[in-house]
């Protein structure tokens, strides 16, 4: 019973940790998006709140909580509602089984790094993504505002259509794994290619990375591919009609979906928590794994900022060349990589 | 087995907890204040006209149905990708089935291409 | 604690699809068999078939919802109304399909007829290999054929779905 509660703990604990720093990682990346958009376009960007604009996004999440929850009057009020929960809810679902760190050994116990280690990894995350869906179809048609109607279709046959290039940009990787474990996805990673070159899926799968990475970007309805608010069009896409912290919930999804698509990335293709040829070097457990640790957040800060760093990059493809780009060149080009990959296999076996 | 889902279970509960007492909680917290121009639809400005529940274009139900049929596909590529390795080296019989379940798909998708499904004016 | 967890949710997967009839406005239908189906997908994961949960949430709730959401904007909602309190004798056969299809279940049920044989793999098993490598092995072997039928099947979807939605496009 002792050692049920303990259990129990560290599964809260762990799930603390991990949500506090997905809040504090949107929080800040909100600041970060500001910060370095100012920067990219040469003006200074928010800096009053706080040394350097530190406390900015605490006090904007302060003024969406307090701002009035205002619904129009011709929505479909209880839908309108819920909408944002149900999008909220699975973006902070999906990071679940990602593995950030190896086990940490405290006090006798040996504690896995990762909040779930389920059998079917990578599906769930998939899985789970795809609910999201629903926050953004429900929202913005029971607004009954034509902008808000036209961004949420926009946005749905976006995210399904680059949703299957996703799935099927990650068969390569998982055929090297033979598993969807994403403890394993990263293990086989820990080896190196000649004794020194890490052994990362990058190099093994670079197409499938550029897929992945790019319908991660349409999946997260970020620039280039922000046909759902582009705002010549649609003012502010499926959410134009919301406000204070129902709004709030719609922006902490859409960041918290930025970090999980970098935390699947890191994972996927560049290691993890994998540091190569730190393991040579003599050192306390304990500081091995926080060093682990360390590399698997600046991955992933590394891909969030990417994703900022792209949007003042390119500029908004037109609607027909997404969805062209998605059906007609990522489509074919990932399940050629998925045979390709397979007859290497065959091949040398 | 279960033990592994628990985890999961516990941060949905935690996740709809803290989506629904925010939203709930701000509902409460903030001020009311009501007018009728406030209550209508934006249309940038302009005086709202027809109503929202418009009938759209069909290729969005065409994306949602292909959708469904290669997620399908997908689905069955997940468990054939996990044991491939161990499989193929027993031999190359594993490869030609999907190979042919491949093919029979990109016969209908180079069909699907023809008649200009993917294409969106 | 499964027992719980199976009653918690079969109660919520029964009670969101009563629901889903009770609902005047489809898309509160909808909503709920969402709803239904994401608990169906957890009383599949607590019988240990944990890839056909997650492909019942990636397929049934994830890709087909989103087409009947899609399907329901599409109509006016205040005539579908109309149109269906009109078709009160519907209701009638309905309530005898459905005592008939429940008189089904029960026979199947208690008499044991009908149900499909335990197969040799025991949750240990399962636990051990995996449950997508397990059905990989016996997908890729023994059924294989249904597999391949499978693609047939997908095919014809897709030359459907254009015969349907559009003689030219």
């Amino acid at each position: 019973m002792v050692d049920l509660i303990i259990e129990l703990v560290i599964i809260i604990l762990k799930i603390g940790i991990v949500i506090g720093a997905v809040m504090m990682g949107v929080a800040y990346m909100t600041l970060a998006e500001r910060r370095l958009s100012g920067f990219i376009q040469d003006r200074l960007g928010p800096n009053r709140a706080g040394p350097q604009g530190l406390l900015q996004p605490f006090a904007d999440g302060i003024k969406l909580f307090f701002k009035e929850d205002f619904i129009p009057d011709s929505a479909e009020k209880l839908l309108f509602f819920i909408a944002p929960g149900m999008i909220f809810v699975p973006a902070l679902c999906v990071i679940a089984v990602i593995p950030f760190g190896d086990s940490l050994n405290i006090f006798g116990r040996e504690i896995q790094l990762r909040i779930a280690d389920v059998n079917i990894g990578i599906l769930y995350i998939f899985a789970i993504a795809s609910l999201g869906v629903y926050g953004i179809v429900l929202g913005g048609w029971s607004a009954n505002n034509k902008y808000t109607l036209f961004g949420s279709l926009r946005s749905v046959a976006q995210m399904i259509s680059y949703e299957l290039a996703l799935g099927l940009s990650v068969m390569g990787v998982l055929m090297i794994t033979g598993s969807l474990r994403l403890t394993e996805v990263v293990e086989v990673q820990r080896s190196y290619f000649f004794g020194f070159i890490p052994h990362w899926n990058i190099f093994l799968q670079p197409v499938a990375f550029i897929i992945f990475i790019t319908a991660a970007f349409a999946e997260t309805n970020r620039l280039p591919f922000d046909l759902v608010e582009a705002e010549q069009e649609l003012v502010g896409g499926y959410h134009t009609e919301y406000n204070s912290m129902k709004w709030g919930l719609y922006f902490l999804s859409e960041y918290a979906n930025v970090i999980t698509a970098s935390a699947v990335i890191t994972t996927l293709f560049f290691g993890g928590w994998h540091l190569p040829w730190i393991e040579k070097i003599p050192m306390p457990q304990i500081l091995l794994e926080l060093l682990q640790i360390g590399s698997f957040v600046l991955k992933t800060a590394f891909f969030s900022i990417f994703f900022i760093w792209v949007r003042w990059t390119f500029p908004r493809f037109k609607y027909n060349q997404l969805m062209s780009l998605g059906w007609k060149v990522f489509l074919p080009i990932a399940i050629l990589n998925v045979l390709v990959t397979g007859l290497f296999y065959a091949i040398f076996s | 087995m279960l033990k592994e889902y628990l985890p999961i279970l516990i941060l949905l509960i935690f996740a709809f907890v803290f989506a629904f007492g925010i939203l709930l909680l701000s509902h409460f917290v903030g001020p009311r204040k009501y007018s009728d121009v406030k209550g209508e639809p934006y249309e940038s400005g302009i005086k709202p006209f027809m109503d929202a529940r418009v009938r759209f274009s069909v290729k969005f139900y065409i994306i949602a149905v292909l959708f469904i049929i290669f997620d399908v596909e997908i689905v069955f590529l997940y468990p054939w990708v996990v044991v491939y390795k161990e499989i193929v080296s027993q031999g190359i019989f594993i490869f030609i089935e999907m190979i042919v379940f491949v093919v029979i798909l990109l016969i209908g998708y180079f069909y699907l291409w023809k008649r200009g499904a993917f294409e969106w004016e | 604690m499964e027992f719980i967890l199976f009653y918690i949710f079969g109660f919520i997967a029964v009670v969101s699809a009563l629901l889903i009839i009770l609902q005047k406005n489809p898309i509160y239908s909808a909503v709920f068999l969402i709803l239904t189906l994401f608990s169906v997908a957890i009383l599949f994961l607590l019988l240990n078939a944990q890839f056909v949960a997650a492909v019942q949430v990636l397929v049934y709730a994830g890709a087909i919802m989103t087409l009947f959401l899609f399907a329901i904007m599409l109509l006016n909602i205040k005539y579908e109304e109309k149109a269906f309190s009109k078709l009160a004798n519907l209701k009638i056969t309905g309530i005898f399909v459905t005592f008939v299809l429940f008189i089904e279940f029960m026979y199947m049920i208690f008499l044991r007829k009908g149900l499909g044989i335990a197969g040799n793999i025991s949750p240990e098993k399962v636990a051990e290999v995996g449950n997508v490598e397990l059905i990989g092995k016996i997908l890729f072997t023994k059924y294989l054929f249904p597999f391949e039928v499978a693609s047939l099947v997908l095919l014809v979807a897709m030359v459907g779905v254009i015969v349907l939605a559009k003689k030219k496009f």
